[in-house]
């Protein structure tokens, strides 16, 4: 068990080093640090002095590794368009976005599952084949193209809900929260029902699969053949032994629930990282861009390292496997 | 290659009397292949639906109405007309027009070019990338195969917007204000291209791990056959029944990326409009009422990403050997 926690670790690792190998590259030598930081009348003697004083005529290596300690102490540098410390940035748009994504990973688990099992048990009925098609179109849906027309809709058409904004916001220490007024949550609706839609037609597909794999199976048959009754085989034994597969998928999904916040975002002018992050690349603003990398690329390997424990700890045919290993 | 007809697959693979899966593809493609094409009335409606968009794509030219990029005869009287059967419409422009007096039947015609070259020219880039990779991955081993493997790994934890998104930026940087269309154009396929390629590299790997070690293989190796050649002429033929199924699915999410990144305003720009750029445009009118400049290429898009769908999702269902 030690052994495969220090296994995952060490790939963890390397997969950091990889991704700050990448902001690296992209911080110093994609565009000059100097020119984007000063303004045409600056001399060159200024320059120079500046080089020297970010230590830009350090050997690659050093600066790399200065790169690292920075990024370790949360030390981003400064952004070129808002020209504050990226950190200070990241810090106000973060709780944004964790709220939306965190939300819409309801969403889409409380609907998704549900569906999932419906559309298993009765595979014939009408409404399960109304799930599914409509799972399909959900799946071929642009995430922006929903949004737009959840927005026609709800905002333009029927004026219920807002479009824009995260509404009225309270602060609760350091974190921004939206999840307290009544214009907050209603703010809230359409931003992660357009997120979370193409995470539930996904987790519906899989608990269906799955549940259909599971009621195959001799124990399933073996529940039945006691005269349990159909609840619990259903929940107690099939569906429990879905979940695994599901909790993995899901924990896995939220990393890139946070990467496709980006185009909600952009829709409905969240004011959350990604859509900074795309202003970012649209004004070549490099710091932002490499921090939101790392912080996205930590984000993903600690769900994936806590997804990879979580499924040792589940189920114990693994631990078998990684002890023979 | 991805999104070839059931009927030209038929016929070109039908004609070959090439043994090896080319062989049993043709057979297939003759007999099965077709009659579960023509079962399924899904199918076909989507192969229709499908191969109308492509038509009017290859066409547009010729059958549009207007040249939206003929900006002499743009005029500013024309712009924000409602569609033709509505109030206010003219006979002129069936969709209607957007901001600038464009027709925007004309536009969707020329934006679903553009969205429909992106994606096959990504498709085909990611393909033969990834099948290479995979191939040299699989048949040579050892530590070739890890390092690729490994690279593809911590690739697959990104999602692909967020990789063209990084590779668009850095061409931003790179080329600064130079930038021209062409440019963008292929900056576009580029980064569409590379966020794709790992799912071939591991399913052509996977299949070629199990071909190299089989008789026809070590018989050219027998006969002091160049490896590279092997690779190519013997067992390329072999692993390339997967990567059908993938190509298609993948041409949908490749269409579906381009627009979204045209959408985020950093793929194709205004003066060479694809279909998400169409969308882009029409939203900032969505609030005072002009609907149709985005919802009409909104549902082509759509329709579109749905009929290849249904028709990959049919594909993959007709060539799995466990569902027959």
């Amino acid at each position: 068990m030690l052994a495969f926690i220090i296994r995952r670790l060490l790939q963890a690792t390397l997969v950091m080093a990889v991704v700050a190998l990448i902001a690296f590259t992209l911080f110093r030598f994609v565009g000059d640090p100097i020119n984007q930081m000063v303004g045409i009348e600056t001399s060159l003697e200024e320059r120079a002095a500046l080089r020297e004083a970010l230590g830009l005529n350090d050997p690659v290596a050093v600066q790399f590794l200065r790169f690292i300690w920075n990024a370790v102490q949360l030390n981003f540098g400064i952004s070129y368009q808002f020209k504050k410390p990226v950190l200070d940035l990241i810090a106000e748009r973060f709780p944004a976005t964790m709220e939306l994504a965190i939300v819409s990973a309801i969403f889409s688990m409380l609907l998704g599952i549900p569906m999932g099992v419906y559309t298993a048990l009765r595979r014939d009925a009408w409404l399960s084949k109304l799930f599914l098609t409509l799972s399909l179109v959900g799946i071929s849906l642009p995430t922006f193209l929903i949004g737009i027309l959840l927005i026609f809709l709800f905002a333009v058409t029927l004026g219920v809900l807002p479009s824009f904004g995260r509404g009225d916001t309270v602060r609760l220490g350091l974190w921004d929260t939206g999840l307290l007024t009544w214009s907050g949550l209603k703010a809230l609706v359409l931003p992660s029902i357009t997120l979370g839609l193409f995470q539930m037609t996904l987790i519906m597909r899989l608990v269906r699969s799955e549940m259909l794999e599971v009621l195959r199976t001799d124990y399933v048959k073996f529940a039945r053949a006691r005269g349990l009754t159909n609840r619990a085989v259903h929940f107690g034994h099939a569906l429990k032994n879905t979940m695994v597969p599901v909790i993995t998928i899901a924990g896995l999904q939220l990393g890139s629930i946070i990467a496709f916040a980006i185009i909600t975002e952009t829709v409905f002018q969240w004011p959350g990282m990604g859509l900074m992050f795309l202003r970012a690349v649209q004004n070549v603003d490099i710091p932002i861009m490499s921090a939101y990398l790392l912080l996205v690329a930590f984000i993903f390997v600690t769900v994936n390292l806590i997804v990879d424990l979580l499924y040792v700890v589940v189920d114990p045919r693994i631990r078998i496997d990684a002890r023979g290993a | 290659m991805p999104v070839e007809t059931n009927e030209t697959v038929a016929a070109r693979v039908g004609v070959a009397p090439r043994i090896g899966v080319a062989g049993r593809l043709g057979a297939v493609f003759d007999s099965d292949l077709l009659h579960s094409f023509l079962r399924s009335k899904v199918t076909v409606l989507a192969a229709v639906v499908t191969l109308v968009i492509m038509a009017g794509a290859l066409l547009a030219p010729l059958i549009a109405p207007h040249d939206p990029f003929d900006v002499a005869s743009l005029q500013l009287l024309d712009s924000n007309l409602p569609p033709a059967w509505m109030e206010g419409g003219d006979p002129r422009f069936l969709l209607g027009t957007d901001d600038q007096g464009r027709d925007i039947f004309s536009t969707i015609l020329y934006g679903s070019r553009l969205s429909l070259s992106v994606g096959f020219l990504s498709v085909v880039f990611a393909a033969v990338l990834g099948i290479a990779l995979g191939l040299v991955a699989g048949y040579a081993g050892g530590s070739t195969d890890s390092v690729i493997m490994r690279i593809a790994d911590i690739q697959l934890t990104f999602p692909a917007i967020l990789i063209a998104l990084l590779i668009d930026g850095t061409a931003r940087a790179l080329f600064g204000e130079q930038r021209n269309e062409q440019l963008v154009f292929w900056v576009l396929v580029l980064s569409i291209g590379l966020s794709f390629w790992v799912q071939y590299a591991r399913t052509v790997r996977g299949s070629t791990l199990v071909e190299k070690n089989k008789d026809y293989v070590l018989a050219a190796r027998l006969i002091g056959i160049h490896p590279v050649k092997i690779l190519f002429r013997h067992v390329l033929p072999n692993v390339m029944g997967p990567v059908l199924v993938i190509a298609t699915i993948n041409l949908v999410l490749a269409i579906i990326l381009e627009a979204t990144l045209s959408f985020l305003g950093v793929g194709l720009p205004p003066t060479q409009p694809s279909l998400g750029t169409l969308i882009q445009i029409g939203n900032r009118y969505l609030f005072s009422g002009e609907w149709w400049i985005a919802i009409f290429p909104g549902i082509t898009l759509a329709s579109l990403a749905l009929a290849i769908n249904l028709l990959g999702d049919w594909l993959r269902d007709a060539l799995n050997p466990k569902l027959r």
